[in-house]
């Protein structure tokens, strides 16, 4: 019985290239992701899910900006910090993108060294992964307080359309939310990867099932959408 | 079916062996996506690149078209290289690709009603309020 599951799931990984393949992977009642292993695959639907929420956000923002009859404020002028004496537009902003792409240049390394059963540079680099988004949230903290002290309201600003202010605490803010548990997540499977759960295939102790590293390319998978959603933010909220 | 595995496991004992290995690797994943550090590490050179190019565009200050080509290209750009290689989208089989990456595209249908909807909402309030910019 159990031989016979097993050699119909060798057989089925065989399919021909291209759309075909597609289609006999979906056809009749058998599971689509034929080599995919049902936590990534959750996680994907996942992510699939929330990039629609995200779309939502960034669609009702484009709607907003581009119904008004009242100028929309300069990203460009709003973000602008000074430093010595110059004043530099956005540079925050371009700062906040540079920290996030680093973390996600740390978290692919760490999926790769946790394929490697290395389980100390695993659990680090996941570690520097979060302290990179700790700095992200931090300096979006600093952000939200300058732009508030500015007198930067849900219902109104000093420098025109009054939905700026709703978009960008609607949007930043979920994305800083989403940072943030990815800090936690992290964290939390870091301390997993630093004790050698997965190793022992040890039982976690909230759903009784045993670790594999392939949690680590799980949370990288989150991660990476963080990253991916503010790439789309950058561009339609602070640059366009 | 069981006729077929036993022949099988009787000549090539070593092909059944091989099965077996890739089978357990489908399903734990015990080896996972592995890809040389280089490629990531020259992945993460490209989204500092283009990521400083899209600074640029707000730095120099450009306009109209040309900048939002410009935003337009350096964003899909980035969120290219980050979905195929650091999410390792490339690698996966094609009916996981498809199904995830299609239905954001059709977003774009909800992009277009909205983009109809904002202008008659805009010549609304410009023929009701008269302020228009």
């Amino acid at each position: 019985m159990a031989e016979t599951a097993l050699t119909d799931t060798v057989a089925s990984t065989t399919r021909p290239a291209g759309l075909r393949g597609i289609a006999a992977d979906w056809s009749s009642d058998q599971r689509a992701f034929k080599n995919v292993s049902w936590g990534k695959a959750m996680m994907w639907i996942f992510l699939l899910s929330d990039t629609f929420i995200f779309s939502c956000f960034l669609l009702s923002y484009m709607t907003a900006r581009m119904s008004t009859t009242v100028p929309w404020p300069n990203p460009s002028e709003v973000f602008a910090l000074t430093i010595g004496d110059k004043k530099i537009p956005l540079i925050l902003i371009a700062i906040m993108t540079f920290v996030l792409i680093s973390s996600s240049g740390t978290m692919a390394m760490a999926v790769n060294f946790g394929y490697r059963r290395d389980r100390a540079k695993t659990a680090a680099l996941m570690l520097a992964t979060a302290a990179f988004g700790a700095t992200f949230v931090g300096m979006q903290a600093f952000e939200w307080t300058k732009l508030i002290m500015e007198g930067v309201r849900p219902w109104g600003n000093p420098w025109g359309a009054a939905q700026f202010g709703s978009s960008f605490f609607m949007i930043t803010g979920f994305h800083g939310t989403h940072v943030t548990i990815g800090v936690i997540f992290l964290i939390a499977i870091a301390r997993k990867v630093w004790r050698g759960d997965f190793d022992v295939e040890r039982r976690g102790f909230f759903t009784s099932r045993k670790g594999y590293y392939e949690i680590v390319e799980i949370t990288g998978l989150y991660w990476h959408f963080v990253d991916l959603v503010w790439v789309f933010i950058f561009a339609f909220f602070y640059l366009w | 079916m069981t006729n077929a595995a036993v022949q099988v496991e009787g000549q090539q004992p070593s092909l059944h062996i091989h099965l077996h290995e890739a089978l357990a690797s489908g399903v734990s994943h015990a080896k996972g996506q592995q890809h040389p550090i280089t490629l990531y590490l020259v992945v993460w050179g490209w989204l500092f690149v283009l990521s400083t190019c899209s600074y640029l565009v707000d730095y120099f200050g450009l306009h109209g078209y040309l900048r939002w080509s410009l935003i337009l290209l350096f964003m899909v750009l980035k969120a290219g290289l980050i979905v195929a290689v650091f999410m390792h989208m490339a690698w996966e089989r094609l009916a996981l690709a498809y199904a995830i990456l299609l239905p954001p595209v059709l977003v774009l249908v909800f992009v277009a009603i909205m983009v109809f909807e904002s202008d008659y909402t805009h010549l609304i309030r410009v023929i009701s309020f008269g302020s228009p910019t």
